[in-house]
């Protein structure tokens, strides 16, 4: 079966949606000495897969299903309010809801631009929507289906601060893609499971959490220099 | 939604040029002066122009005391950007948070003349995208030596003026101007050159003409991105 090209382009890192600014909690997490080297990488990015990964990718796939709906529906927008709490209710860091409302607004620009779609036009009613719900969107638009928008933001959850890893520690990319090959099983498991909470009740979206993560990006703020903006 | 979020702003694509701020870029190579020739022309058209800032990369508290201290700029019209250790990514490759910073910086400020992105300390491959700036600077300094023009690249080749700061260390440094102003020439169209030095000229005079010009330009007929518009004549040092 092809991989639809619409949908590479989605989980392509060169997407200028303002991904390569972001490090996903890998700069403050290796100022504070949790991440050193490809092992400790390697732990830190199984830890923000099943917490911060599994979350965003049920966001995602829900915000992907919502899309199909709510075209069904005519375009009725309201259901956009709804996963929008639910995202905020889900990041309990200012920093990070702030990380996630930029990413999406830069991702909005990105995919508006290439393909209008009505369903892009109700998120920019928002003044910057959460990243999973852009991306959830954007898949939609770009006929994939929930399990496709839970896959990509799986990989996105690991790929990003992998590549920060990169370049702020210098660590050896062979070895780091090593380490991201042989966690892409999970990948592909916690995608399944985020993409299960497609269509449900909003309110039983998971809601895992990672609170070392969450004062490492609060803390983040204070640092200087800092050269991710998360 | 939440309320957490009215820092930022609405997402659409960027306004036509015409009708907006003229949006300058400066660029160039670590410590050849970027932050410098900012502050001066903040000093020299704050008066006559309304204008901002966007900085990149590495901005610490070490820059801004320089940008409020020597350029009476108050913070609200400095905004820094964090690059993710890619200065050039988010000048050229992907400019999402670069055209965010000067959307709402925009939108703050209602009607900017001119909002000016000071780009990281990069190498000479560095340039700015057209999506991001309708022109642009780059900054060399004589101290690196007079080979640098030589070396070109789309900097020192492409940009709109290229200025050639530090001259005053020329003779400490054995760097040859006129050997330099040569092969700028050689590699920039006729576009215009600038040499100076802005510790003993901190107002930049010539270049901030040049800034008036290319304004000018801007609102009467909107951008023509790459075009030569050489208001000032060629080299010269
Ligand atoms: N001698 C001399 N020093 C200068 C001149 N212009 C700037 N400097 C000094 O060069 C150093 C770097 O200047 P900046 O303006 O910070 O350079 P920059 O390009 O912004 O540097 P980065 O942003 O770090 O890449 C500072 O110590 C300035 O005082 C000049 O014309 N002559
Ligand atoms: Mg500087």
């Amino acid at each position: 079966m092809l991989l639809p090209a619409p949908l590479l382009l989605l989980a392509d890192s060169r997407l200028p949606a303002g991904g390569h600014a972001h490090s996903g909690g890998l700069e403050p997490a290796a100022a504070a000495g949790a991440v050193t080297d490809v092992p400790t990488l390697a732990g830190f990015l199984r830890g923000r897969l099943a917490t911060t990964g599994l979350v965003t990718a049920a966001l995602a796939a829900a915000a992907c299903a919502h899309t199909a709906r709510a075209a069904a529906d005519h375009g009725r927008a309201s259901g956009w309010t709804v996963l929008d709490a639910e995202a905020d209710a889900r990041t309990p860091s200012p920093a990070q809801r702030r990380a996630s409302r930029s990413q999406g607004r830069s991702l909005l620009r990105a995919v508006r631009t290439a393909s209008p779609h009505p369903a892009l036009d109700a998120l920019a009613a928002f003044p910057a929507p959460h990243h999973p719900l852009v991306l959830g969107a954007a898949v939609a638009a770009a006929g994939g289906s929930p399990a496709h928008a839970a896959s990509i933001s799986a990989y996105g959850a690991v790929t990003g601060p992998a590549s920060a890893a990169v370049r702020l520690l210098a660590l050896d990319p062979l070895a780091v893609h090593r380490a991201l090959a042989e966690l892409a099983p999970r990948v592909d498991a916690v995608a399944a499971e985020a993409g299960g909470f497609a269509g449900g009740d909003p309110a039983a979206l998971p809601a895992a959490s990672a609170p070392a993560l969450d004062v490492f990006a609060e803390l983040h703020l204070r640092a200087e220099p800092r050269l991710f903006e998360s | 939604m939440g309320t957490n979020h009215d820092h930022l702003q609405d997402p659409h694509p960027a306004a036509p040029a015409r009708g907006r701020p003229l949006r300058l870029g400066v660029g160039g190579p670590v410590g050849s002066g970027k932050t410098a020739l900012v502050a001066a022309l903040c000093r020299t058209l704050g008066r006559e122009l309304d204008l901002a800032v966007v900085t990149n990369d590495i901005y610490t508290t070490e820059d801004a005391d320089f940008l409020r201290g020597n350029a009476v700029l108050p913070d609200d019209r400095i905004t820094a950007v964090r690059t993710g250790c890619c200065p050039h990514t988010a000048i050229r490759d992907d400019i999402s948070a670069n055209l965010d910073a000067v959307e709402s910086l925009e939108r703050r400020h209602g009607r900017l003349d001119l909002v000016i992105v000071e780009s990281g300390g990069d190498n000479l491959t560095a340039t700015f995208s057209r999506g991001l700036a309708d022109r642009q600077i780059f900054v060399l300094d004589v101290s690196g030596g007079d080979k640098v023009p030589r070396k070109g690249g789309p900097g020192v080749s492409g940009a709109d003026l290229l200025v050639v700061n530090k001259t005053d260390l020329a003779p400490l440094v054995g760097a040859d101007l006129a050997v330099m102003d040569r092969d700028a020439a050689r590699v920039r169209g006729g576009r215009p050159v600038v040499f100076g030095s802005l510790r003993e000229d901190p107002g930049a005079p010539e270049i901030a003409a040049w800034v008036r010009s290319v304004l000018a330009e801007h609102r009467s007929a909107g951008p023509a991105p790459g075009s030569a518009d050489a208001a000032l004549p060629t080299g010269a040092p």
